[in-house]
């Protein structure tokens, strides 16, 4: 077994669509908070195989998107130091800044390199003991364990040279931020990878408090679409709960070690998220036990004053108000290749994902 | 950022594994998982293993969305518009 070929089964599909289409025909409107579930639910077509009732929405999980553009031109002050290396993920390396991008300072020679995880970035310090090394961290509950272990890992091993730079948000403050302001959700296809991490039970007020049922999905077609029958089910069925339709990885009680280290090394604070604006307690900040590891505390610099484009409609297409095509510049100034806005850059992105498969 | 590859435990070393997806071999920290033993499926995420993958409850998946066809069509006449 491989997990992805069984997952992608055609008669299966046939079998789960008929269900679908077979339960009700209210309208209904779902949305897939995850940014890897749009990219899924774009290549694969879902939207044409599912009936007209049933509408899906692209929501906030895209962590370059919803990345502030204050992160970027700190990022890019940082890149401008002489003594410093900036190691990232590739996807932040071209969202634009209020008037520059990682990409632009790398091409006037910033020493900014990509890097697959915050182990390369260690290793990068341990290499170049004489730089001050930063990482520039992003993501959800998915891979914020991965920069707590660094800079765990960073303490116990005397690297005294590298810094972490946090933007790491949590999930669900986004989703009830949502509802509070009236977006129109029947139901969430809830974050797969994020809840291998936190497990289901951080969902569990969306259906209590607001009655909205959460299912966590996996990535491949017949996970999607029979995670979209199990929402439409409890539609129907006037019964919300949080369901794991994606029980190959996602157990209830999530993944216990990775809980522990984001919390021995992150505190919460109040966060910025685009088309959100702040939500109390959304994101992760180093915590004071390991401030010498901050970027924020211990390299103090002059950011420039924040300048959002104009036009660009990203933060309304977050909440799943809008559609990219919506949006005047998408596909015309706005491409692939010369992004304009953060949704466009990243492969999470719904610009990103509606512009290589509809286009 | 949130994709993860399922991939395939060849050997173990300490906190580090070699791993295998698609034919590629890899190295990815065990450190934020459990008992990884060799020939586990895991989820890889920027580097770390961060689940392992379930057999048992792929299959039961299988099972269950097949089983779907065997449930009669209960659309509510109230329903239809
Ligand atoms: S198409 Fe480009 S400019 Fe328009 S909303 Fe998307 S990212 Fe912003």
């Amino acid at each position: 077994m491989k997990y992805i070929d069984e997952f992608r089964d055609k008669e299966m599909v046939e079998l789960l669509i008929k269900k679908i289409s077979s339960i009700t025909t209210k309208d209904i409107a779902l949305m897939e908070v995850c940014g890897g579930h749009t990219w899924a639910i774009q290549k694969f077509g879902i939207p044409s195989l599912l009936p007209k009732n049933i509408r899906l929405l692209s929501g906030p999980g895209c962590p370059v998107c919803v990345t502030s553009k204050k992160f970027i031109d700190q990022a890019v002050a940082f890149s401008r130091l002489k003594d410093v290396i900036i190691t990232t993920y590739g996807d932040l390396i071209r969202v634009p800044g209020s008037t520059s991008s990682l990409n632009i300072e790398k091409s006037k020679g910033g020493d900014i390199r990509i890097v697959y995880s915050i182990l390369d970035a260690l290793q990068i310090a341990k290499e170049n003991l004489t730089k001050k090394i930063i990482f520039l961290g992003i993501g959800f509950e998915t891979t914020a364990p991965s920069s707590a272990a660094g800079v765990f890992n960073a303490l116990n091993e005397n690297i005294s040279n590298f810094f972490l730079f946090s933007s790491h948000k949590i999930m669900p403050p986004a989703m009830a931020a949502l509802i509070d302001e009236g977006v129109t959700i029947n139901g969430y296809i809830a974050p797969g990878h994020v809840s291998v991490i936190t497990g289901s039970h951080i969902y569990d007020e969306i259906p209590t408090k607001y009655g909205v049922g959460c299912v966590i999905s996996g990535f491949e077609p017949t996970d999607i679409l029979q995670s979209i029958y199990m929402l439409v089910k409890q539609i129907h069925d006037n019964n919300f709960s949080v369901e794991i339709q994606y029980k190959r990885v996602v157990k209830p009680e999530g993944n216990i070690k990775a809980q522990e280290i984001m919390k021995e090394v992150f505190t919460l604070r109040d966060d910025w998220w685009r088309g959100l604006g702040i939500l109390k307690n959304s994101g992760l900040a180093v915590n004071e036990k390991y401030s010498n590891l901050d970027a924020e505390k211990m390299i103090p610099v002059i950011v420039e004053e924040t300048k959002e484009e104009k036009g660009c409609i990203c933060g309304e297409i977050l909440k799943g108000l809008k559609k990219p095509k919506e949006c005047k510049l998408f596909g015309k100034v706005c491409t692939t290749s010369n992004p304009v806005g953060a949704c466009m850059v990243s492969h999470e992105g719904a610009c990103n994902a509606y512009f290589r498969f509809n286009n | 950022m949130c994709l993860s590859i399922p991939s395939k435990v060849i050997s173990i070393n300490g906190n580090k594994a070699m791993v295998s997806a698609g034919g590629t071999e890899y190295e990815a920290s065990i450190q934020l998982l459990d008992d990884v033993e060799v020939d586990d499926y895991v989820l890889i995420h920027t580097g770390f293993a961060i689940q392992k993958i379930s057999e048992e409850e792929a299959i039961k998946t299988f099972d269950l969305i097949k089983a779907l066809d065997a449930i009669e069509d209960e659309i509510d006449k109230e329903d239809k518009r």
